[in-house]
């Protein structure tokens, strides 16, 4: 059965998938060299447990989680640890016996270097647990931890802690994250046609590791294809597949909560309130091949595209690939002077890169390129006050107001019009005809604020 | 036509005498002197004193005897004149200026990308780490500059770097605070000799990232050891103690030791 439902607000950019979602996934060649950084997800970065000069295998941990917000990270290939703390351009350095390099963010991060010595050849530390239906919750959850699985749709939220809800908090549905609503990605479009099967086990273990009935897979209706074949995997397995409007940012839980089950979740609360847990459908895989097959995740799918790439394409690629090497597997670019923006990501929420250094992370769930025509500089004007993005903010906010705020360095004003609200999405920036850097304007707000509650706990 | 008058005149007068008698009953008795302090004061109403503002700061000149001269703003001429109505003596401390430890302008540190988000530091930050190469220098969005009440800070448009000019400079100290990078310092403005630099990399490091940035190669310590001290790869001058030695200038193998604040 189908449904249509939709959550308030949002924009429909130009959607650039035609590019790639009929490429099949190809799985990448061994690279050279792949620079695993130890804080590729949200939380305390991992504590390396090898250094220089150690030799690792496949899989291997190489990082342990610090902390119950972390997780650890595992050798994508096997091979040798080296420094590249000379190589690197501006700002690399050593600490604590492990390279710091500069990461996507902009910002230094540990980073282990492994020079593949092209065996591939694999370490058997985690066994597969073929029976995982007898298995007790805890040790499935275990599992999760120790494949070091994180939340793969962007956010690399540890997968183990959203899988560990209070036991005061009563879940009751499983929402699974398959609407892919940012523009020119493919990635999980392409997984559900290919990794169908996969990808219904791995929900139906953590549905088994939640103790919970009903789930529910969200599907933008752009991809009828994928909802086919999931809904044909599925029915055998009493879960629901939901068509959903293609309207951005459809993905973001919040939204995705409300199409599927019509709840709210409150005013700075977490998605958990509202009974759902919503889990993106690469981490459903990732959950599969770390319980079936006693795979750790070093490897994603990405997808590889946009106007200046020569052949955009889906990949499986090993988490520390450059991004140099990445592109040359696209075929790299066909005019080198027309590249305007590298980003990692989709284009509405991710992140602009200085130098094609920075590595794959767990949660890069594409690399698009744009010419210079595309990214077009614009100068932002004042507010006009036509209201445009009080219509599309998916969390009925106020942009315009908050902006104005925000640039007066009215913070305390700004939190009354509830700025920690915003998702950061990025709908208010897209339509804008003044060009305001509304996103930018409110990552500085809510930074200031969170300083000054900090200052204020003090 | 007699009545309304009369009623009016009434009302009037009785309003009248109910002022008058709060004004005897309800009165607040203040010390004239704090309104005459108050008006002898700049009214820069900036806060540098450290008082919530020039009200506050005459309060606490004519009721707990704190030293005129402590508002950054006051001329001699007007602490003085303060102080001599008051009854007090004054005793001048060293005058501090803003200093912006940074002189690597974007020739010196070329921009990583181009940035086309808000004008503002700290805003700038937030995307990747600004786009100037070197990880500590000033970026040039004028967030300090907004900041100062006394328009002491200019921003070179084209060099992107903020320049303190100490005439105007009045010691407030408010830029200290603002700045995401922690560039200003409070410093004496008597002191002859700067270094200009905050970013405590390697050299191999710091020369890839910014021409002009100190290399901690120690030739201005050795020089000057009591009053320049380094922290890992980085000259700090101790203003406590600070250097006169303006050999110093001609010693940096990079530059980043200047005579004044202007002439960066």
């Amino acid at each position: 059965m189908i449904k249509k439902k939709a959550f308030s607000g949002g924009v429909h950019p130009h959607d650039g998938k035609e590019l790639t979602n009929t490429k099949n996934i190809k799985i990448a060649p061994l690279m050279k060299e792949y620079a695993v950084s130890l804080s590729q997800h949200i939380g305390a970065p991992a504590k390396a447990i090898v250094k220089v000069g150690d030799t690792v295998l496949k899989g291997q941990k190489i990082a342990e989680a610090n902390g119950f917000v972390s997780v650890p990270i595992h050798a994508p290939t096997s091979g040798t640890i080296i420094s590249k703390n000379k190589k690197t351009s501006a700002g690399g350095r050593m600490e604590g016996g492990v390279d710091s390099v500069i990461g996507p963010t902009g910002a230094l991060v540990p980073m282990l270097t492994i020079s593949a010595d092209g065996e591939d050849t694999p370490c058997n530390d985690l066994e597969p647990i073929l029976s995982w239906q007898d298995c007790k919750p805890e040790d499935l959850k275990q599992r999760v931890l120790d494949a070091g699985i994180v939340g793969m749709g962007g956010a690399a939220f540890p997968t183990h802690v959203k899988l560990s809800p209070p036991p005061s908090q009563n879940i009751d549905t499983l929402v699974i994250n398959a609407s892919e609503c940012e523009p020119y990605l493919s990635a999980d479009h392409r997984q559900m046609l290919e990794d169908t099967k996969g990808i219904i086990e791995g929900i139906l273990i953590i549905k088994s590791i939640l103790g919970i009935q009903k789930v529910c897979i969200g599907i933008e209706s752009n991809k009828p294809d994928a909802i086919k074949a999931m809904q044909e995997e599925s029915r055998k397995h009493n879960i629901v597949v939901t068509a959903l409007p293609t309207m951005y940012p459809q993905g973001s839980e919040k939204q995705l909560i409300y199409a599927i089950t019509g709840r709210k979740v409150p005013m700075g609360k977490l998605p958990m309130e509202t009974g759902c847990v919503v889990q993106n459908i690469g981490t459903a895989f990732a959950i599969y091949e770390a319980v079936v097959k006693g795979k750790p995740l070093y490897e994603r799918i990405t997808t590889i595209t946009g106007s200046p790439i020569v052949n955009p394409s889906n990949w499986r690629l090993r988490v520390g690939t450059s991004l140099a090497d990445a592109l040359t597997l696209a075929e790299g670019v066909k005019n080198p002077d027309d590249i305007g923006k590298v980003i990692l990501g989709g284009p509405m929420m991710g992140m602009a890169q200085f130098s094609l250094d920075v590595p794959i992370m767990k949660n890069t769930s594409g690399i698009l390129l744009l010419n210079k025509q595309e990214v077009t500089l614009y100068t932002s004007g004042p507010c006009i006050r036509c209201g445009s993005c009080i219509n599309v903010c998916p969390q009925s906010l106020m942009p315009s107001t908050m902006g104005v705020q925000i640039e007066k360095e009215r913070f305390e004003l700004a939190e009354e019009t509830n700025i920690m609200n915003c998702i950061e999405c990025g709908c208010c920036s897209y339509v804008c005809p003044s060009h305001r850097p509304l996103v930018q304007l409110f990552r500085r707000g809510k930074s200031e604020i969170q300083a000054n509650n900090r200052k204020k706990k003090v | 036509m007699i009545a309304p008058l009369l009623f009016m005149a009434g009302i009037g007068l009785l309003l009248g005498i109910t002022i008058a008698l709060a004004n005897i009953f309800f009165s607040v008795k203040t010390d004239p002197r704090i309104e005459e302090v108050e008006d002898m004061l700049p009214g820069a109403n900036c806060g540098g004193c450290g008082f919530a503002g020039c009200n506050a700061f005459a309060k606490a000149v004519v009721l707990d005897a704190v030293e005129p001269q402590k508002c950054p703003v006051c001329s001699k001429e007007e602490a003085e004149n303060i102080a001599s109505h008051m009854g007090m003596s004054v005793e001048f401390d060293t005058p501090y200026v803003a200093l912006v430890k940074c002189c690597g302008d974007n020739s010196d540190s070329p921009e990583r990308a181009l940035y086309n988000g808000v004008t503002d530091c700290s805003a700038a930050l937030l995307v990747a780490g600004a786009t100037k190469s070197c990880q500590h220098g000033c970026l040039g969005m004028a967030t300090c500059a907004r900041a100062c009440p006394f328009n002491a800070i200019e921003i070179d448009e084209k060099r992107h770097i903020a320049i303190v000019h100490p005439e105007l400079c009045v010691g407030c100290g408010k830029c200290v605070s603002v700045c995401p990078r922690n560039l200003i310092d409070m410093v004496p403005k008597s002191a002859p000799v700067h270094i200009l630099c905050s970013s405590p990399e390697k050299a191999v490091l710091q020369k890839k990232a910014c021409s002009k940035g100190c290399i901690g190669c120690r030739k201005c310590s050795k020089l000057d050891p009591e009053s320049i001290k380094m922290d890992g790869f980085l000259a700090v001058m101790d203003y406590d103690n600070y250097s006169t030695n303006t050999e110093i200038i001609d010693v940096c193998p990079v530059h980043c030791i200047y005579p004044s604040l202007e002439e960066k």
